[in-house]
């Protein structure tokens, strides 16, 4: 994979990959390093950091364990922007390759509706959304990635119109291919790359967005997010700051982390453009 | 005489650019029999290509008609446009832009057989390996990606794909103009080879004569989207009557040699 070791010659994307790896193993492995419910009590009320071995991060002020719900809220982090991401980019690249394709009407139609998804701030957008249909994990993903679809459909569209003046696009015709195969077997996989270029910073703000939802209580209320954390850590500010600075850093140093492998994705598309004619 | 494969009649096709209308097409017609061969030549920009994409049924033109196998080819278009296709095939100039950049060869000559169903899938291995050997390359090129191969070695995909189907006419867009001259003979020599064992009519354009004289039967010259002449092959090189010929037989000086000498 040439791809891949030109990725790693990058120092922004090692940085980032580590973090994120860190996180993702963290997340994963969180049935075993935290079995129990972090939403269960574990120990008593508002203990500090560093004071006991078996609660290292401490308790909140219902005494449940800070680093089990630290741990079980990267899951929701990370899973959420992943999906959210996903969902995005499938959305984009469908709409951007058949406007892309078709043209005319189609394509008016469809930028149109692209146009008025983008020019509504993405946050109220889904606000919105979860406001009316309910706070849970799936509505929150569909929320975020309503924002989130209108620039990898740009982008999509843009390479998809170049792609289809090309002599293999016009080959596949004169075989006889039908024309959606043309479009989405032919010409899709071609016009993605731009779009993969953005996916790490749709999962950062995704991530985002969800701690913020989470924070005026529009996450699921059944599993732990850093932002219901951060929330819920709030009106102890002065008295107990951790509550609130744990989760917040843990968030920090997560979207870092995926703006870093953005970066590293960035440098590595650019060093191929720089050694393919 | 037989009836002709291809008949065309008054096609006439202008572009629009910057406001000028360009006239690419003025009133060509032609006809083709089956297992012949018409080369097509003019200098650049006079049209060929665009004819060539005229004829494949890739751009319409404004007037004119095209019977093909006794049937009204440009009144076709959606489900019967794509299964009659399989009987006109056509090899493009740049042999790297004529692929998907992530395909590989055995997808490139599956993707016919599949389409049009020529074939079972479990028998597409042996009939892609059938396609390679009949234009020269090795059944163990189906694995390799289209990135990996020469120039030489693509273009003989493109003919493989184009025979996949069993065309009665393939039309070649200045097919080896982008070879180079080793390469281009071979090339030829296999067109020519797989002319004479299954009866296939090709259409050449190219704006090199000498490559055009030695597939074709009959050649015809293409001058700002007209046909100023057109007549058996060696008639055209021995005696050209349109300044057009005369000026691409002067551009090809050993050629002239060649006959007088």
């Amino acid at each position: 994979m040439a791809f891949l070791r030109r990725y790693l010659r990058s120092g922004a994307g090692m940085a980032g990959l580590l973090i994120i790896a860190t996180i993702a193993l963290g997340a994963i492995a969180a049935p075993w390093l935290a079995p129990r419910d972090p939403l269960a009590i574990a120990g008593p009320a508002l203990l500090p950091p560093f004071t006991d071995a078996r609660l290292p991060l401490g308790t909140d002020r219902l005494g449940r364990d800070m680093l089990a719900g630290l741990i079980h809220g990267a899951r929701a982090s990370l899973a959420v922007g992943l999906a959210a991401m996903v969902a995005a980019l499938a959305i984009g690249s469908v709409v951007g390759t058949v406007a892309g394709f078709a043209g005319g009407l189609v394509d008016e139609a469809l930028m149109r509706v692209t146009d008025a998804f983008q020019v509504v701030p993405r946050f109220l957008l889904a606000l919105a959304f979860v406001s009316t249909l309910g706070p849970s994990i799936g509505t929150v993903v569909i929320a975020i990635a309503l924002g989130a679809w209108t620039e990898p459909a740009r982008l999509v569209r843009a390479q998809v119109l170049s792609l289809r003046e090309r002599d293999f696009v016009a080959a596949a015709r004169v075989i006889g291919m039908h024309p959606a195969e043309i479009a989405f077997r032919e010409i899709l996989p071609n016009a993605l790359t731009p779009a993969l270029a953005i996916a790490a910073l749709i999962v950062a703000a995704a991530v985002l967005i969800e701690a913020a939802l989470s924070f005026l209580g529009l996450g699921d209320p059944n599993i732990v997010t850093w932002g219901t954390m951060i929330a819920e850590g709030r009106n102890l500010l002065r008295t107990a700051p951790a509550l609130s600075l744990l989760p917040g850093l843990a968030l920090v140093i997560t979207v870092l982390g995926i703006y870093l492998v953005s970066e590293g994705i960035g440098d590595a598309l650019e060093r191929r453009g720089r050694t393919t004619p | 005489m037989t009836a002709p494969l291809l008949e065309v009649v008054g096609l006439t096709k202008s572009f629009h650019s910057g406001g000028r209308r360009v006239v690419a097409l003025d009133d060509v017609s032609l006809s083709l029999a089956p297992g012949e061969t018409l080369g097509l030549v003019g200098a650049s920009g006079y049209g060929k290509s665009t004819l060539a994409r005229v004829l494949v049924h890739l751009i319409a033109p404004e007037g004119g008609s095209i019977r093909f196998r006794g049937q009204d080819w440009l009144g076709l278009n959606g489900a019967p446009l794509r299964a009659a296709r399989r009987h006109l095939q056509m090899v493009f100039q740049d042999p790297l832009a004529a692929f998907n950049p992530r395909a590989t060869v055995g997808s490139v000559l599956t993707d016919p057989l599949r389409i049009h169903a020529l074939a079972p899938r479990a028998a597409w291995r042996e009939e892609v390996a059938r396609l390679l050997t009949r234009v020269g390359l090795a059944p163990e090129h189906a694995g390799r990606s289209i990135l990996d191969l020469s120039g030489g070695q693509r273009q003989r995909v493109a003919i493989a794909r184009a025979l996949a189907l069993k065309p009665d006419l393939i039309v070649l867009d200045e097919a080896v103009s982008a070879l180079d001259v080793a390469v281009r003979a071979h090339i030829l020599e296999l067109l020519v080879e797989l002319q004479r064992a299954s009866g296939l009519a090709y259409i050449f354009i190219s704006h090199d004569l000498a490559a055009v004289r030695a597939v074709s039967h009959r050649i015809a010259v293409m001058e700002a989207g007209r046909i100023v002449e057109s007549g058996p092959a060696a008639r055209i090189v021995r005696a050209p009557e349109s300044a057009a010929a005369r000026a691409l037989i002067a551009a090809v000086p050993h050629l002239v040699r060649e006959k007088q000498g």
